[in-house]
């Protein structure tokens, strides 16, 4: 990800997800979903889980990690990747607080 | 070119097939299966788990929809295949459907043996092969009446163990002198008979079936000698055939099975076989591990090594029958050129023999203790020399070199090559390796990675072993199944220390119960919030966090992300102005699809999330509540028209639903709470497959509960009988707060009430007053904070983020 290219967006306040919540971005056709975890960090990824394309955004957050809503997956919030046994990754999006602004970085490079 | 496979049936080994070819050359084919059977592919062997509710259906599910789909893989469920044009390179199915082949397999298992007596074919006689048969089976010993089964052997005695479990009076008839003669001898099926009859189960040896007699259904036995048994289930195993009339038909060379060479392929150069169907070598073959080694070898060859072949070897057998252990193996039938060692502890119901010839081990039964099988089989396979430890031989492993080892000892012992698990075929190596390179710290770990343990179980001491060996101390498996991996303790250790320190939040569970992880996970935080609502009702401040989707969004999500909406329907009954509402909200909001649940309301399936709070406002404007269709709560309430419109109703059944419904819903329980009322004995609503079901009668109202209708089919028991309507609400309103006090997070009712007994429930319910009183006005209270409509706050502005987005950003930013 190159930084220079990259397009911040500010979409909300930190206020605005629930702790150990979610809340949903539409970009064109894409949703993509903010988590705010315990330790009120925000991650960005894909809605979309990499098994059978649940909406992570409706799922249990735990530590850093996100379980899906349709069958259980475990994601993990920074990589995207699915936790356990299983196999497969969602897309993760470079996101940042500015005071308690939320910056969702999109742009040529994602 | 991608060539076109088609698979003729989808059982394990065929299944197993598949795996090890979309493991190696995924894209080598474009593959069709066709099915017979309308399922998935499941764990056959698995089946007497299921017979015996140790297991459920979905806990046999070897590949479910998704890996179809995930694949790209056809799967025609339902499809007999009736024709192959092996000039045409096609095949046809019984529903028309024609498919072209450049690789055909046949992998159409086996038929059951139905022995040619007069009366084999009246209802009530089954055979044991397929979940069908289970369930036929299981529905049969709702009667708790008279079973008989046909055969001795391994099949038989499973489907006698399941029965009897299921609370059958069951009767085994065998036509040889001693039980499972192909795989024990003498003496150890001796011992298997007396274990089996100390059981309860009857076993009748030499017995050979006359006819099975009965008018329209089962009645019973006889057997050659007069006796008769009487029966209204008779189960017959007594023996599978490969099912190869397809492949005859088609012109294929068909001997028992279907001959293959010993890398699978038929006479018919582009026409394999697998499985039970085949015959290699003049064998055919039923067990799983040589299947699963022939799915081996078929894969290899069609991604073109040909250096694949199917080499048999002696499979161990065992008895899958909690508490009974069998291990044979080999050949251990008499002979000249043979020695045998035998170890009997009569008191310990322990039998042990080696058969051996030159000093090599060529059998071995064993009955009681059967840890030393492992050991045993790799002698036999390595052909070890055994002179150097014959003294000590027979003791097994431990005794071997000296003093006594620890069991762990003899595990740690084996060679890497040792097989472990016999039904997929997993030596020690692979399973040590995993651990150390995975990091696996528990049997469900081991099972996800290598799939030792995953099929018949059997080997699952000695993988816990392996853990034991390879971890040492770190291994400690709970003698209490934790409540999830954040956590040592089980949940009824967790209920019980909620109460005992007054924890009172999440938080503080987390913290005075030492939990493992900073904030818990999708198992334990739901159970939690559960347990804190139910016992401080006023105090405790629900975490929507910690709940499911389903119970924070008021609705049921849906595959693609969109929601299902029931709204309440007291007790069934409805009426033009609420049906019109729910057309105009339907038409309004485009809801695509509208379904008559079987709970006796109206669901309308695929609404956006966003549109949720303004389906809810209009639906309610004409009355509507919450049907909590999403929640660990109450469901519903079924009725029947009972004395208001029934010639044969015997008590107001809708009234009293009514009643229950409006008293009780809005309040969460361990799992969801589904209840019917009937107004006579016909039971119209359905009550006594419910959690709590009432049956009206003349004289008041019989109580039920502890029913299930869903992965477990179970009859209700009865709790009792009350002559007044307010009577019956207090008894139920009683048992779902003791429920709801002491139920594990996610277990029905039934499970609890299997937990607790029946009659410990029919004590503190229906004997013990102050106790019932106090239950109901404990669940009275807790209603005052639970009946709170759920849609009328949200559509009030409740929860708002939970139904919007964030943003929505404009369309140059998406690219």
């Amino acid at each position: 990800m190159n930084a220079m290219t990259k397009n911040w967006v500010a979409i909300g306040i930190l206020e605005d997800i629930p702790l150990r919540g979610a809340r949903c971005v539409k970009n064109g056709d894409m949703t993509i979903a903010i988590f705010r975890t315990a330790d009120n960090k925000v991650f960005a990824v894909e809605d979309k889980c990499p098994h059978k394309n649940g909406p992570l955004s409706q799922g249990i957050v735990h530590d850093g990690c996100v379980t899906c809503p349709l069958h259980n997956w475990v994601i993990s919030l920074e990589t995207g990747k699915a936790q356990g046994a299983d196999e497969g990754a969602t897309r993760t999006f470079p996101v940042r607080l500015e005071g308690n602004a939320i910056l969702l970085g999109l742009g040529s490079g994602a | 070119m991608t060539q076109k496979l088609v698979i003729i049936g989808n059982g394990m080994a065929p299944g197993r097939m598949l795996e090890h070819l979309l493991e190696t050359a995924p894209d080598a084919y474009s593959i069709t299966i066709f099915n017979a059977e309308p399922r998935v592919n499941y764990d056959r062997i698995m089946l007497s788990p299921v017979l015996s509710g140790e297991k459920t259906f979905e806990e046999i599910i070897i590949h479910g929809d998704g890996w179809y789909i995930q694949n790209n893989i056809t799967l025609y469920k339902c499809h007999k295949i009736v024709a192959i044009d092996r000039a045409a390179k096609t095949v046809t199915s019984d529903h028309g459907v024609t498919e072209p082949y450049d690789k055909l397999v046949i992998a159409t298992g086996s038929n059951p043996f139905i022995i040619p007596v007069p009366g084999a074919n009246l209802p009530g006689v089954l055979s044991y092969r397929d979940l069908d048969d289970v369930q036929a089976m299981l529905l049969a010993a709702q009667a708790r009446s008279k079973a008989i089964v046909i055969g001795g052997g391994l099949l038989g005695l499973e489907a006698a163990a399941g029965l009897k479990e299921q609370g059958m009076d069951v009767t085994v008839i065998h036509v040889m002198p001693t039980l499972m003669e192909r795989q024990l001898d003498r003496s150890a099926g001796y011992l298997l008979q007396k274990q089996l009859e100390d059981r309860g189960i009857k076993v009748m040896t030499k017995a050979n079936t006359k006819q099975i007699i009965g008018e329209k259904r089962v009645e019973g036995v006889e057997l050659a000698d007069g006796t008769i048994i009487p029966a209204t289930l008779v189960v017959m195993a007594v023996g599978i055939r490969p099912n190869s009339a397809m492949a005859k038909d088609a012109g294929i060379a068909v001997n028992r099975g279907i001959v293959v060479t010993d890398f699978m392929q038929t006479s018919d150069p582009d026409i394999y076989a697998l499985g039970e169907c085949a015959e290699v070598g003049g064998q055919v073959y039923g067990l799983v591990a040589p299947l699963y080694d022939m799915a081996r070898v078929l894969a290899a060859r069609l991604t073109g090594d040909t250096g694949a072949v199917f080499k048999p070897v002696d499979t161990p057998t065992k008895l899958k029958v909690t508490g009974i252990n069998l291990f044979s193996l080999g050949d251990f039938a008499e002979g000249e050129d043979r020695q045998e060692i035998v170890l009997r502890d009569a008191a310990a119901g322990v039998y042990k023999r080696v058969v051996l010839r030159d000093n090599r081990i060529i059998g071995t039964v064993l009955y009681g203790e059967t840890a030393d099988g492992a050991w045993f089989n790799d002698l036999k396979k390595k052909q070890t020399d055994i002179t150097e430890m014959r003294d000590t031989l027979i003791f097994g492993q431990a005794y071997q070199g000296g003093s006594p080892l620890d069991p762990t000892a003899a595990v740690a012992a084996l060679p890497d090559d040792a097989e472990i698990c016999g039904c997929n075929g997993v030596c020690k190596g692979k399973i040590t390796g995993a651990i150390t390179a995975k990091g696996l710290m528990s049997l469900d770990g081991v099972r996800a990675h290598t799939k030792a343990s995953a099929s018949c179980g059997s080997c699952t001491g000695l993988v816990e072993q392996l853990l034991k060996v390879t971890l040492g101390d770190a291994y400690n498996p709970a003698a209490v199944m934790p409540m999830c991996g954040c956590t040592d303790l089980g949940h009824d250790d967790v209920r019980r220390l909620i109460k005992a320190k007054q924890l009172k939040t999440i938080a503080a569970v987390m913290q005075e119960l030492q939990w493992k992880t900073s904030c818990g996970c999708a198992k334990c935080r739901p159970a939690l919030n559960y347990y804190l609502v139910c016992d401080y009702p006023g105090d405790y401040a629900d975490d929507y966090q910690s709940r499911f989707i389903n119970e924070r969004a008021h609705a049921n999500i849906q595959k693609d992300g969109t929601y299902s909406v029931v709204p309440r329907m007291w007790g069934g009954m409805t009426t033009s102005g609420e049906l019109r509402a729910i057309a105009d909200v339907v038409d309004k909001f485009a809801i695509p699809a509208v379904k008559v649940t079987g709970g006796q309301r109206i669901d309308m399936l695929g609404i956006k999330k966003e549109d949720l709070p303004a389906v809810w406002a209009d639906l309610g404007k004409a009355g509507f509540v919450s049907g909590q269709a999403y929640a660990k709560g109450l469901r519903t309430v079924k009725t029947c028209v009972g004395t208001d419109w029934c010639r044969f109703g015997t008590q107001d059944s809708t009234g009293l639903g009514i009643r229950i419904e409006k008293f009780m819903w809005g309040s969460w329980t361990p799992a969801k709470v589904k209840m019917g009322v009937s107004g006579c004995p016909r039971n119209c609503s359905e009550a006594t497959c419910k959690d709590v079901g009432v049956i009206c009668v003349d004289s008041g109202y019989e109580i039920h509960f502890a029913g299930a209708a869903g992965l477990d089919i179970l009859g209700t028991q009865v709790l009792g009988m009350v002559k007044t309507e307010d009577e019956a609400l207090e008894h139920i309103v009683a048992l779902t707060q003791m429920y709801r006090e002491q139920g594990r997070y996610l277990d029905r009712i039934y499970k609890w009430a299997k937990r607790i007994g029946i009659a410990e429930i029919k004590r503190q319910i229906m004997d013990d007053a102050d106790k019932r009183k106090a239950y109901f006005e404990r669940f009275v209270f807790s209603q005052k904070f639970a009946q709170v409509d759920p849609w009328s706050e949200r559509v009030s502005g409740v929860d708002k983020h939970e139904f919007r987005p964030l943003a929505t950003l404009a369309l140059e930013a998406a690219e």
